[in-house]
């Protein structure tokens, strides 16, 4: 592997709360190269929208801090870097679509003044030009009559519409890196289709990695290459997409593979109890020493409570961090 | 059903902790709140133990006028008409607080029941309710209760009832607000589909959860009726056989060039309140905001 | 199924919205949410309706439980018309049809303790005295897995999951007959969903419930219900038991929807060669007047926009509201 596109490593996320100190972000390592999608996956509340605003340099900072650990982008730091130079990157180096198409769009600006606004910002282009490209980004994410359309308010344009609009804004100045949190959890099932083959196909044409964030293992299925599970504040597993959910080697994704009641063409008669994933996510706060998923899991070793396992290699292209994974390989 | 202890064993560490607990909480983290408060105890005591032990009677003639503060052993000085004025602030607060507080009173329980109605039922309650409403706010609210004053004589009564009929808009529009958002919460539908009555839904169910910007609402209303209240003496509009700080003031006007502080002691009385309650009523806003609470 | 025990019967149900005058005169436009339903659920099976948003699935629940305005229609439940019932009788009937609503945040008042929440419809119904009440309220955290010590705990001290559980004792409070569940897994954590799931299984089987499940997730919708009916715009244009629909759908809409749906079992490839919709629903105010899915079927003819298909019985037992249900949508 050559360098890649974007790096993270080692990264901890701390926040103080009242609580004491939450450690959102604990030794986060991750890489995308360019034309890749990574997925990130878990439960709400194990950090996959902390490390997307981390690379976005988003903490609220306080309470939140970057640590330690680095963030690079083609070998560029980020971490440490001035608010200046990072909002020159965010924008036009690093673009991020989020889960509210509504509440992500000024409700007092036409759609095509909002992706506008963005490319004069960032490549400093006249307002017309910046006008033409806003309606070509618009007919790119297949909006029909994009000149017309570009004149429209958000609220003019349905849900499925806007987050197309936010796409196209995100995409206006043409990042490497698109960071896609929960891209269409607020969307119909028919819409979220269009969505992700948008994605894809904009992705085939303009060559940018995407990191996307979802609770959906169907969604991480279908359109990452790499997925990373999430747990804590950890990353529990990571991989190749294909490999990890076919050959899940912790407990966790194990778990969440098995506790979603999957569609299937041709139902059995009988209905079967959904595997369970008992208890709730532990608090932040008071993790103790050992696994954080060690009072959840079903196959727990007396190591898991005292010790934490670190990532290793379980197969090929294929990291776990679990001591029960560990102990099967040995054997 | 093998997940009941691992769920609830964190649930039961915590304590049934009761909201109001946590709201003195939040409030008490709010420093200027706590001073707000530890002022408006202070005048609290000042206006009503302060006559226990300075017992001058406010109307009695007790030595020369316009004496200066700290002088002849008048603390506050006397004023045009050589009264004692430390016991006519004490004596004074005491009606300037009670009328403050009644007219508040009369502006919530009014402008609750016009809003919580007009919120709660919509259509054309809601409109005949809210043409109402505006008709009394677009009213010149200080003329308007002049003139009840000079229609129906300058008792403690009307004052108060003037006071009250002129600024309950606000607390209208506000309860209306808040029941058009609340009402359309789930825990109302389920609370309906529990068979529960239109009065009980008003008043047990929404009204409870409207509070927190009522109450806050009510707490500057109070500040502000004081602050009518010394405007409607100032103009020789109020019960002139009681003493209010409004009164004093109003009384004192014509000699402000030559005896200032008999105005100006009142006057920063009243500034003290209302700052007092203003305070108060920030950190209560602080205090019942749950979003807040939860940091 | 005619043999059967019905417990629900709906008859041509509509709910429109608007369309009144204000006193100034303006006239708003009329939304035909929920036009001509029509569907029975036997007793102590579950009935699901899935649908995209605006397909008017929440609106029947909804209508059912009586919290909206009903415009034209029957509800039968047993042999009370639902539907006919105002003021008091309504209120006394109420005890025989509850609801477990979506969101566990929003749906209990938070300034009620967790005991009080559960026992307000018996307080509110007269139902027992106050210490068979209170015995109740006992059993029936039992039965929804909590524990009667966390009777005097306020809402926002349970997690989303256990919220969940109080709506669902609430609503089983007064024994009723019908329970009608508003996508009451929507909003919680896939490994939650899985708990909650199986929960209402397992009181189902020992209570004998039946329910009407309202879900926009076809995988949940296949895992818990028995009959299945799919909803576009206010209308149902598929309905067939559950392994009939899933194995063999026969509405161009149904075919679609399943397609849409991103599985764990899918990859990138698989995704490529689906069916896709175009487009979004037409709104539910200007409806044309033959099929409502016409502007955005793969397959519609002429026919199809000049009158609206109803929905017919097929030899194998489902209904389906199409004209070209025999055809097969990859031709």
């Amino acid at each position: 592997m050559s360098d890649p596109l974007l790096a993270v490593s080692d990264l901890v996320v701390d926040f103080k709360t009242r609580a004491g100190n939450a450690r959102v972000l604990d030794h986060i390592s991750l890489s995308v190269n360019e034309g890749e999608i990574l997925g990130i996956v878990g439960e709400s509340g194990c950090g996959k929208s902390m490390t997307a605003l981390s690379i976005m340099g988003l903490i609220p900072d306080p309470p939140g801090k970057i640590t330690s650990g680095s963030i690079k982008l083609s070998g560029q730091e980020l971490v440490g870097m001035g608010v200046d130079d990072l909002c020159k990157i965010r924008g036009k180096d690093i673009g991020m679509i989020f889960q509210e198409p509504m509440t992500s769009l000024n409700p007092v600006f036409t759609v095509g003044e909002q992706i506008a606004e963005s490319v004069r910002l960032h490549e400093g282009a006249s307002a017309k030009a910046a006008h033409a490209r806003a309606v070509d980004m618009l007919e790119a994410v297949e909006i029909p009559e994009a000149a017309t359309r570009a004149h429209a308010y958000p609220y003019q344009l349905s849900g499925g519409m806007r987050q197309r609009v936010m796409i196209a804004m995100a995409l206006a100045c043409r990042p490497r890196v698109l960071i896609a949190d929960e891209p269409t959890t607020a969307l119909d099932t028919t819409v979220q289709a269009q969505i992700f083959d948008l994605l894809q196909n904009l992705q085939d044409e303009m060559g940018t990695a995407i990191i996307m964030i979802t609770h959906d293992m169907g969604a991480i299925a279908e359109l990452a290459d790499n997925v990373a599970v999430m747990y804590a504040g950890s990353i529990v597993e990571m991989g190749k997409v294909d490999n990890v959910l076919s050959h899940p080697d912790h407990t966790y994704t194990k778990g969440l593979i098995a506790c979603v009641p999957h569609l299937s063409t041709s139902p059995g008669p009988v209905r079967e109890r959904l595997m369970e994933i008992e208890g709730v996510v532990p608090a932040l706060t008071d993790l103790g020493k050992g696994c954080a998923f060690a009072p959840r899991c079903n196959a727990v070793l007396p190591r898991c409570s005292s010790d934490k396992p670190e990532l290793i290699a379980t197969q090929e292209n294929h990291l776990a961090a679990c001591w029960a994974a560990e102990a099967e390989m040995a054997e | 059903m093998s997940d009941i202890n691992t769920q609830t064993k964190d649930i039961i560490d915590i304590q049934a902790t009761s909201s109001l607990r946590e709201m003195t909480t939040m409030f008490f983290r709010n420093y200027a709140a706590v001073a707000g408060l530890i002022l408006l105890i202070t005048i609290l005591l000042f206006v009503f133990v302060g006559p226990l032990v300075h017992t001058t009677d406010p109307f009695e003639m007790v030595w020369a006028p316009f004496t200066m503060p700290m002088q002849e052993g008048f603390i506050l000085g006397t004023d045009y008409l050589g009264r004692d004025i430390l016991s006519a602030m004490m004596a004074g607060g005491q009606v300037s607080l009670a009328i403050g507080l009644a007219a508040a009173l009369v502006s919530i329980i009014i402008g609750v029941s016009v809003g919580a109605f007009a919120g709660y039922y919509g259509g054309l309650v809601e409109e005949l309710l809210m043409r109402f409403t505006e008709f009394f706010q677009v009213l010149p609210t200080l003329l308007f209760s002049m003139v009840i004053v000079a229609l129906f004589g300058a008792s403690l009564l009307t004052v108060t009832l003037a006071i009250g009929v002129v600024s309950w808009t606000a607390v209208a529009r506000v309860t209306r607000s808040e029941f058009l958002r609340i009402r359309e919460m789930e825990y109302v539908a389920a609370a309906r589909s529990g068979s529960a009555r239109d009065l009980y839904l008003i008043f047990k169910v929404i009204l409870p959860n409207a509070l927190p910007p009522i109450v806050v609402q009510a707490n500057l209303m109070v500040g502000s009726a004081i602050l009518f209240e010394a405007a409607l003496s100032f103009l020789g509009l109020s019960d002139p056989n009681v003493m209010s700080w409004g009164q004093v003031i109003g009384s004192n006007r014509p000699y402000i060039l030559d005896a200032g502080f008999a105005v100006a002691i009142p006057g920063f009385a009243i500034f003290l309140t209302v700052l007092a309650i203003s305070l108060v009523g920030d950190g209560l806003n602080d205090a019942l905001n749950p979003k807040l609470r939860q940091r | 199924m005619s043999d059967r025990d019905i417990a629900l019967t709906v008859k041509n149900l509509k709910v429109h919205f608007g369309g009144k005058k204000s006193i100034f005169g303006r006239k708003s436009n009329t939304v035909h949410a929920v036009d001509g339903v029509c569907f029975e659920v036997p007793a102590g099976t579950t009935f699901g309706i899935v649908g995209e948003s605006g397909s008017g699935k929440s609106t029947t629940a909804l209508a059912i439980m009586r919290l909206v305005h009903i415009t034209h229609g029957e509800v039968t439940l047993r042999d009370t018309v639902l539907s006919a019932l105002e003021g008091e009788t309504l209120r006394d009937a109420r005890s025989r049809f509850q609801i477990v609503f979506q969101d566990p945040y929003s749906s209990l008042n938070p300034r009620m303790r967790a005991g009080a929440l559960v026992r307000e419809p018996l307080d509110l119904m007269n139902i027992g005295t106050p210490q068979e009440r209170e015995a109740k309220v006992a059993e029936l955290f039992r039965q929804v897995g909590l524990r009667p010590e966390q009777r005097v705990l306020f809402p926002h001290q349970f997690s989303g999951g256990q919220r969940q559980r109080l709506g669902l004792a609430r609503a089983l409070s007064t024994r009723p007959e019908l329970v009608v569940c508003d996508e009451p897994v929507s909003a919680l954590d896939v490994a939650i969903q899985a708990q909650i799931l199986n929960l209402m299984g397992d009181l189902q089987k020992k209570l004998g419930l039946t329910y009407l499940f309202i879900s926009h997730d076809l995988g949940v919708v296949q895992h818990i219900c028995d009959t299945v009916a799919v909803m576009y715009l206010g209308q149902i244009v598929e309905v067939a038991d559950r392994v009939s629909l899933f194995t063999n759908p026969r509405h161009p809409y149904t075919k679609a929807l399943l397609g849409a749906v991103p599985s764990v079992y899918g990859n990138k490839r698989d995704r490529r060669n689906r069916v896709r919709l175009q487009g979004d629903p037409p709104s539910p105010i200007n409806l044309p007047k033959g099929c409502r899915f016409a502007s955005r079927c793969p397959v519609a003819e002429q026919q199809c926009k000049e009158a609206p298909p109803m929905l017919e019985t097929h030899s194998d037992g489902h209904k389906v509201a199409c004209f070209l249900s025999d055809r097969d949508l990859s031709q």
